[in-house]
């Protein structure tokens, strides 16, 4: 195990999520590749990490005395290099990311964690794509992961104890603290989040209120940190309804299904804080 | 008016509006926007990007600290030093 330790985290999707989770890594000292297919979202991964780095020191959240690592940013996965564990952080489908699970659990050596980091897909089913399903296991790390100590991570039933162990092991060297969950479409948190951040938008479609009177009644009135809507611009509009259409066809619950303001914006590319606008502005370039 | 030109005590001005846009509320120069709730984490990371961009300066290692925008006035005290005024 210790030696395990000693390996670099490869993240596979250089976007909001694969973006953060190698910044914190990284901030704890450990090395990272980062593999996209696309050079714009390489760019993007490289202009961002270093926003992320500021805002990690400023709000004190990686340990004094570790100089954060360097983040490799590359287009192709190298199985050959010395891997602790491969983090994939595709876009929330499952078709996508099942295929991305077959090629790189194919390369990848026995015992080594192949970590789904996914807010809404049952790993089971993504088992069915990976060639040793007892090393896959389900992450979801929140935005902005750096900041977000806790770690809701998912054990499907053909997940492995040797799995699991690694992945609990991991997660603690990158100062993250985990809730194991069992399988379910949604897992804990989107279960309960995304259905009410669905209710929110609705509330502002019918006109009953205005997105930060629906965010202000429901941090002033019922202590919910951020609001559902800021925390909507957070996830990212369009993961959003990709995590809610999986629980929607998986679950038949109506409060799961998208609501038209939610599809507008995304069609209008209003992504939220990554493209700058969601419910709410955001002028400048930020993490 | 250039933000080269301004004093301290108009950056505090500007700052003060730039927090009343965004958080819809008048804030005295030295009360604890961090402790009152009006600032958290995300819109901590904005304001550091906002006084870059606004007054041209890095903000930068050992600067890059809550307490440097824990208040308007430390604000306005953060850009003028690092404006060498």
């Amino acid at each position: 195990m210790a030696d395990r330790l000693e390996g670099v985290l490869v993240v596979l999707g250089a976007g909001v999520m694969g973006t953060a989770i190698a910044v914190t890594a990284a901030g704890h000292g450990r090395r990272v590749v980062l593999v996209d297919v696309d050079p714009a979202a390489r760019d993007r991964a490289r202009g961002r990490m270093d926003l992320h780095l500021r805002h990690a020191g400023l709000l004190g959240a990686f340990p004094d005395g570790v100089v954060p690592a360097a983040v490799e940013v590359v287009e192709e996965f190298d199985p050959a290099a010395d891997v602790v564990a491969v983090v994939e952080a595709v876009t929330e489908r499952a078709d996508l990311k099942a295929k991305v699970i077959a090629d790189v659990s194919a390369a990848l050596p026995p015992g080594v964690p192949l970590i789904s980091n996914t807010s809404s897909i049952p790993i089971d089913e993504l088992a069915d794509a990976a060639m040793r399903p007892e090393d896959l296991v389900g992450t979801h790390f929140m935005n902005p992961a750096y900041l977000i100590r806790q770690v809701e991570v998912v054990r499907g039933p053909r997940t492995g104890d040797a799995a699991m162990a690694a992945v609990a092991a991991l997660l603690a060297d990158m100062g993250r603290h985990a809730v194991v969950v069992r399988d379910s479409p949604g897992f804990v948190t989107s279960r309960l989040l995304h259905p009410m951040i669905n209710d929110a938008a609705r509330i502002v479609e019918e006109g009953v209120a205005a997105a930060d009177d629906v965010d202000a009644l429901m941090q002033g009135c019922l202590g919910h940190r951020t609001g559902p809507l800021r925390t909507a611009d957070l996830i990212g509009l369009d993961n959003l309804v990709d995590a809610l259409l999986v629980l929607h066809e998986r679950t038949g619950d109506d409060r799961a299904r998208p609501c038209d303001l939610l599809l507008r914006k995304v069609r209008d590319g209003d992504l939220g804080r990554k493209s700058g606008r969601g419910f709410y502005d955001y002028e400048e370039a930020l993490s | 008016m250039s933000a080269a030109q301004l004093s301290g005590q108009d950056v505090e001005t500007e700052v003060t509006e730039f927090l009343r846009t965004k958080v819809k509320q008048t804030v005295a120069p030295d009360e604890d926007l961090f402790a009152s709730g009006l600032v958290a984490s995300m819109f901590a990371m904005e304001l550091v990007v906002h006084l870059e961009q606004r007054y041209g300066v890095a903000i930068l290692g050992s600067d890059l600290r809550l307490d440097n925008f824990r208040t308007v006035r430390a604000m306005g005290a953060l850009v003028e030093r690092l404006r060498g005024a």
